[in-house]
C-alpha cells in the first residue's frame, strides 16, 4: 500500500512534465495510473470480509511514528472512492481546463491531493493520519486558490485553511490523549487491546478534540460557512474534494473511531445534533440559491450532516444506512457536479435563472444529470434510494428529532435535484442556452461511469451489500454484520416516509421561487451568518495582534531592556521563593586577597559606569567590569570560560564603539529624571539579589559527582580529547552545539537585515523606522 | 578615512599574529584550553582590528567573500561533520575517529571548525554592516 501511496506522489511530482511532454495526451496518461490502482483495490474486495491487509514502515520508533497502512471494508470502500472518481476527475479536468496556462500545476496539485487522501483513509498510525490530514488541507487550499489572481478565490482558500487546520491541530492533540489513554498510535492496536476508552478519565477532553477536527473538515453546524465559498475552485475540484472525497475524511474519522469512542451519549448527542442540524442547514440553503455548484455544495453540507448523524445514531441499520449512502452520495454528487461543470462550460454560465431548455442540445450530460439527479432525490431504482431507505429505517428506531431532521433534509434533496436537472434542461430554451454545446469526451465520461454504476448498484443491491457494505458497516460496527439489502422492502413505513418526502419536495420545487424567498427571508431574520463572524474574528485578531506588537515593540531600548530585567527578576525570584530554594551554602571558602581584589576591580567598573557621563566613557568602564570577570574564571579554574569571556569583552567594545559612530553625537549624555532614576537602581537591584540568591542557591546544592566523574572518564578513551570543557561541546553535547551555532548564524543574519533597512532607510532620508 | 600609521601598521602585524594564534587556539582545543568558539572570536577580533584600521571595503577585499557565505560555509561545515556517523549506521553526529601518522583526526574536530568559521563569518557580517556607508 506504501507502493500505491508513494507512486499516486510519484505522479504528482511528473504531473507537470508530463504535461508539457504531451499536452494534448496528458489527462489520458494521468489518468490512468490511479485508474490501475483503482482496480487493485477492486481486487482486494474479494478477500477483505475476511482479513484485513496490514503494512508498516518504522518511520520514528523513538515517538510511536510509523508509516502504517490497514485496508479493511471501511477503507477499501474509500480507496475505490478516491482513486475511481480520481481518475475520471484527472481525465475531466483535462477537458475542463483545456488550454489554461497552469494546467501542469493543476495535475500536480490534484494528484498530490490524490496521495494525500488515499494516505488518510488508509493511515493506521495516529501520526501518519494526521500528517496526512494536514497534506489534504494544503493541497486543498493550494486547488481552492487555483486561481489565484481573483481575490474570491485567495479568501476562500484561506478560510477553508485557517477552519480545517484549526481543527486539524485540535484532533492532533485529541490524537495524543487517545494514544496515551489506548496505550499505543496504531488504531488496529488500540481496537484490538480493547481497551475500554470510554470509561476513561481522558474520555471527554479526546471526544471533543477529535470532533473538532472531524466537524471542520467535514463541514458540520457552525463551521459549515467554508464549503460553499470553497466552490470558487475549479469545478473539477469542487467534483472532488468538497463533495466526493476531501470533506468526507471528518466523516471517516469519526466512522473510523466509532467502534473505540462510540456509543456513549456523549458521542450520540453531539454526533445527531450536529449532523441533524448540518442536515437541514444544508438542505434549507440548497433551496436558497441559485448558482448550480452552490446548490450543490450545500446539498453535501446535507450529505455529510446526514452521515454524521447516522453515525450518531448507531446501531446495525444506521451503520448500513451509513455505508450505502455514503457511496450513493459519491457515485451521484460526482456526476452532478461534472455535469454541472459541463453546463458551465456548453454556457458560460451556472445560474439556475438564466437556464433553461438544453436537453436537445446537451443530451448526454442531460441523461446522465438526470440519473444522478434521480438518485438524490432518492427515487427508486437508483442506490439513492436503497440509502435513503436505510436512514428511514435506522431514523424509525432512533429518536423522533432525527427523523425529523432526516426527513426535512431529504424533501430538500428532492426539491434540490429539480433545481439541477429539471430547471436547466426542461421548458424553454433560454438564451444563454441557445449556443450551448457539448464538450468531449472527457467532459462526459465521469458522470456517464459515476450515474450508470449508481443504476446498478440500485438494480442490484446486495451485490453493493456483501461486497462493500458488509465489511464497511463490520468495520464501523467492530463486529461482523450481516447485510441483506434489497430494494423492494414491501410496503413498509419507510416507503410511505419516502413517498411523503417525494411529495413534499415536489412542491417546494413547483414553488421554487416563494420557497426561496421564504428560506431567504428566515435567515434574513435570524441574523445568523458565520462567514461574516469569521471575517469579525480574523479583524479582531488582527486589532489584538497590533495593539499587542504597539505595546511591545515601542522601539525605546531602555524599555526593552526594563522589561527583560524585571522579568528576569519577577520569573527567577518567584520560581526561588514558591520553591523554597533560598539557601545558603553551609560553608564558605576562606576569603582570598586575589578574590577581593577582583571583586574591588568589578565594582569599581560598575560604579564608574554608573558616573559615566559619556557613552564612550560607559563602555569603557563596563569593559573594567566584564574583564574582572574574565580575570575571576581564569583564577577560579575555568580557563575555557575565561579566554571565551575576555574575546567577547573585547568584541563587544569593538562593536559598541562602532555602534556609537552611527549615533548622533551627544556630548553629554542626558540626566534621568529622579523617578526614572529610582526606578532604574529598584530593577538593578532586584536583578542583582535575584541572581545572586541562585548563584547562592546553586552553591548550597551538593552536585552529583558522578557527570563529572564520567565526563572525566570517557573524555579521553572515548572522545579522544583531555580537555573536558570542549569534548563536551563538540561531542558528548554537539548537538546541543549544532544548535547553538544555527541560533548565532541566524542571530547575525537578522542583524544584518535590520541593519540593512535602517541604513537604506537613512540613506534615502527617510525615518528608519 | 585616513588610518592613522600607528593603527594601521599595528593592525597589519597583530593581524597575522591574532590569526596564527587562533588556529593555535582552534587547534590545542581539544586536550587543552580552546577551542572553535574561541578560536572564531579571535580571529574575528583580529578581522575587526583589520576593520577599524583600514575601513570595511579593505576587510571585504581581503576576504574576498561575503561574510554570510562564512556563515553559511561553518554551518554546513559543522552539519556534515554528523553525517558520516549515520553512513556507519550509528546516531546522528557520533565521533568518528582516525589516525594519519602522528595525526588523530576526527568528526569532532570537523564540528569544532565548523563553529570557528559560523563565529568568524557571525561577526564580520555585524560589523561589515556597521561599517559600510559611515
Amino acid at each position: 500500500m506504501l507502493t500505491v501511496v508513494l507512486l499516486i506522489f510519484v505522479l504528482a511530482a511528473l504531473a507537470p512534465a508530463l504535461h508539457r511532454l504531451l499536452p494534448a495526451l496528458s489527462h489520458w496518461l494521468l489518468a490512468l495510473p490511479p485508474a490501475l490502482v483503482c482496480g487493485w483495490f477492486a481486487l482486494q474486495v474479494p478477500g477483505i470480509g475476511e482479513a484485513p491487509l496490514r503494512e508498516a514502515w518504522v518511520w520514528a520508533p523513538q515517538l510511536g511514528v510509523t508509516l502504517s497502512f490497514w485496508l479493511d471494508g471501511l477503507s477499501l470502500t474509500f480507496a475505490l472512492l478516491i482513486t475511481g472518481i480520481g481518475a475520471f476527475i484527472v481525465l475531466y479536468s483535462g477537458g475542463y481546463l483545456h488550454g489554461h496556462v497552469h494546467q501542469g500545476r493543476f495535475y500536480l496539485f490534484i494528484l498530490a491531493f490524490m496521495g494525500s487522501m488515499l494516505g488518510l483513509v488508509l493511515a493506521d498510525n495516529l501520526f501518519s493520519l494526521f500528517v496526512f490530514w494536514e497534506l489534504t488541507s494544503v493541497t486543498s487550499f493550494l486547488l481552492i486558490g487555483f486561481n489565484h489572481e481573483d481575490g474570491r478565490a485567495r479568501r476562500s482558500a484561506v478560510q477553508a485553511l485557517v477552519v480545517t487546520s484549526l481543527g486539524g491541530l485540535a484532533m492532533m492533540a485529541g490524537f495524543v490523549l487517545l494514544g496515551v489513554a489506548g496505550g499505543g498510535f496504531e488504531l488496529s492496536d488500540i481496537r484490538a487491546s480493547g481497551a475500554d476508552l470510554r470509561g476513561h478519565d481522558l474520555y471527554l477532553p479526546i471526544l471533543l478534540l477529535v470532533l473538532a477536527g472531524a466537524f471542520t473538515k467535514s463541514a458540520q453546524v457552525p463551521f459549515h460557512f467554508w464549503l460553499p465559498n470553497a466552490m470558487d475552485a475549479p469545478t473539477p475540484v469542487s467534483a472532488y474534494l468538497h463533495s466526493a472525497t476531501m470533506v468526507k475524511a471528518g466523516v471517516y474519522l469519526l466512522a473510523r473511531l466509532s467502534p473505540t469512542l462510540g456509543g456513549t451519549p456523549e458521542w450520540m448527542w453531539a454526533l445527531t445534533v450536529a449532523g441533524g442540524v448540518t442536515a437541514v442547514t444544508g438542505g434549507l440553503l440548497a433551496l436558497r440559491a441559485t448558482d448550480l455548484k452552490r446548490i450543490l455544495a450545500y446539498t453535501t453540507l446535507m450529505a455529510l450532516g446526514t452521515l454524521t448523524l447516522l453515525l450518531g445514531m448507531g446501531g446495525d441499520a444506521a451503520w448500513q444506512g451509513f455505508a450505502i449512502f455514503l457511496v450513493a452520495h459519491s457515485l451521484y454528487k460526482g456526476a452532478l457536479f461534472m455535469g454541472a461543470g459541463a453546463v458551465d462550460h456548453g454556457t458560460g454560465t451556472r445560474d439556475i435563472n438564466e437556464l433553461g431548455g438544453l436537453w436537445p442540445r446537451m443530451r448526454l450530460t442531460g441523461a446522465f444529470m438526470a440519473l444522478a439527479a434521480l438518485s438524490m432525490a432518492g427515487l427508486p431504482p437508483l442506490v439513492g434510494f436503497v440509502g435513503k431507505e436505510l436512514i428511514y429505517e435506522a431514523g424509525l428506531h432512533g429518536p423522533m428529532l432525527a427523523l425529523l431532521a432526516a426527513f426535512v433534509a431529504n424533501a430538500c434533496m428532492v426539491a434540490a435535484a429539480g433545481l439541477v436537472f429539471l430547471k436547466p434542461f426542461t421548458g424553454p430554451a433560454t438564451p444563454a442556452a441557445s449556443h450551448a454545446h457539448e464538450g468531449g469526451p472527457a467532459l462526459w465520461l465521469g458522470p456517464a461511469v459515476l450515474s450508470v454504476l449508481g443504476l446498478v448498484a440500485g438494480l442490484a443491491p446486495g451485490l453493493l451489500g456483501s461486497a462493500f457494505a458488509g465489511p464497511t458497516v463490520a468495520a464501523v460496527a467492530g463486529r461482523p454484520v450481516e447485510v441483506d439489502l434489497h430494494l423492494w422492502h414491501g410496503l413498509t413505513p419507510a416507503l410511505g416516509l419516502s413517498v411523503l418526502t417525494v411529495a413534499l419536495g415536489a412542491a417546494a420545487y413547483l414553488m421554487a421561487d416563494r420557497t426561496r424567498a421564504a428560506i431567504a427571508g428566515t435567515i434574513r431574520a435570524s441574523r445568523v451568518d458565520m462567514d461574516a463572524a469569521y471575517d469579525r474574528i480574523l479583524a479582531g485578531m488582527d486589532r489584538v495582534a497590533a495593539a499587542v506588537t504597539g505595546q511591545l515593540q515601542g522601539g525605546s531600548l531602555r524599555r526593552y531592556q526594563l522589561t527583560v530585567f524585571t522579568a528576569i527578576a519577577a520569573l527567577l525570584g518567584l520560581t526561588l521563593w514558591l520553591r523554597g530554594a533560598v539557601a545558603l551554602p553551609t560553608e564558605m571558602g576562606p576569603l582570598s586577597p586575589i578574590g577581593l581584589l577582583l571583586a574591588a576591580t568589578m565594582l569599581t567598573g560598575a560604579v564608574a559606569t554608573l558616573l559615566a557621563r559619556t557613552r564612550l566613557a560607559a563602555i569603557v568602564a563596563l569593559s573594567i567590569n566584564g574583564l574582572g570577570l574574565a580575570l575571576t574564571f581564569l583564577v577560579f579554574g575555568a580557563p575555557d570560560v575565561g579566554i571565551t569571556q575576555l574575546m567577547v569583552e573585547t568584541l563587544t567594545t569593538v562593536v559598541l564603539v562602532l555602534v556609537l559612530r552611527r549615533l548622533p553625537a551627544v556630548g553629554r549624555l542626558a540626566r534621568p529624571t529622579r523617578a526614572q532614576r529610582w526606578g532604574d537602581a529598584a530593577v538593578a537591584v532586584a536583578v542583582g539579589v535575584t541572581v545572586t540568591l541562585v548563584l547562592l542557591g546553586a552553591l548550597a546544592t551538593p552536585l552529583p559527582l558522578d557527570l563529572s566523574l564520567y565526563f572525566g572518564e570517557h573524555s579521553y578513551l572515548g572522545a579522544h580529547g583531555r580537555n573536558v570543557v570542549n569534548v563536551i561541546l563538540v561531542d558528548f553535547r554537539g548537538f546541543d552545539t549544532l544548535g547553538e551555532v544555527t541560533v548565532v548564524a541566524i542571530a547575525c543574519l537578522g542583524v544584518y537585515s535590520l541593519l540593512r533597512v535602517v541604513l537604506a532607510g537613512r540613506r534615502e532620508g527617510e525615518d528608519p523606522r | 578615512m585616513k588610518p592613522s600609521l600607528i593603527l594601521a601598521t599595528g593592525a597589519r602585524l597583530l593581524m597575522s599574529l591574532m590569526l596564527l594564534f587562533s588556529l593555535f587556539i582552534l587547534w590545542r582545543g581539544h586536550n587543552e584550553p580552546g577551542g572553535g568558539f574561541i578560536g572564531g572570536l579571535i580571529a574575528a577580533t583580529a578581522f575587526a582590528l583589520h576593520a577599524a584600521a583600514f575601513g570595511a571595503g579593505a576587510l571585504r577585499s581581503l576576504l574576498r567573500v561575503d561574510p554570510r557565505g562564512i556563515i553559511a560555509f561553518g554551518l554546513s561545515l559543522a552539519i556534515l561533520s554528523g553525517v558520516p556517523a549515520l553512513l556507519q549506521g550509528l546516531p546522528y553526529m557520533t565521533g568518528l575517529w582516525g589516525t594519519f601518522g602522528a595525526l588523530k583526526l576526527g568528526t569532532p574536530v570537523l564540528f569544532d571548525i565548523g563553529v570557528y568559521f559560523v563565529v568568524v563569518g557571525g561577526v564580520l557580517t555585524m560589523i561589515c554592516a556597521l561599517l559600510e556607508e559611515g
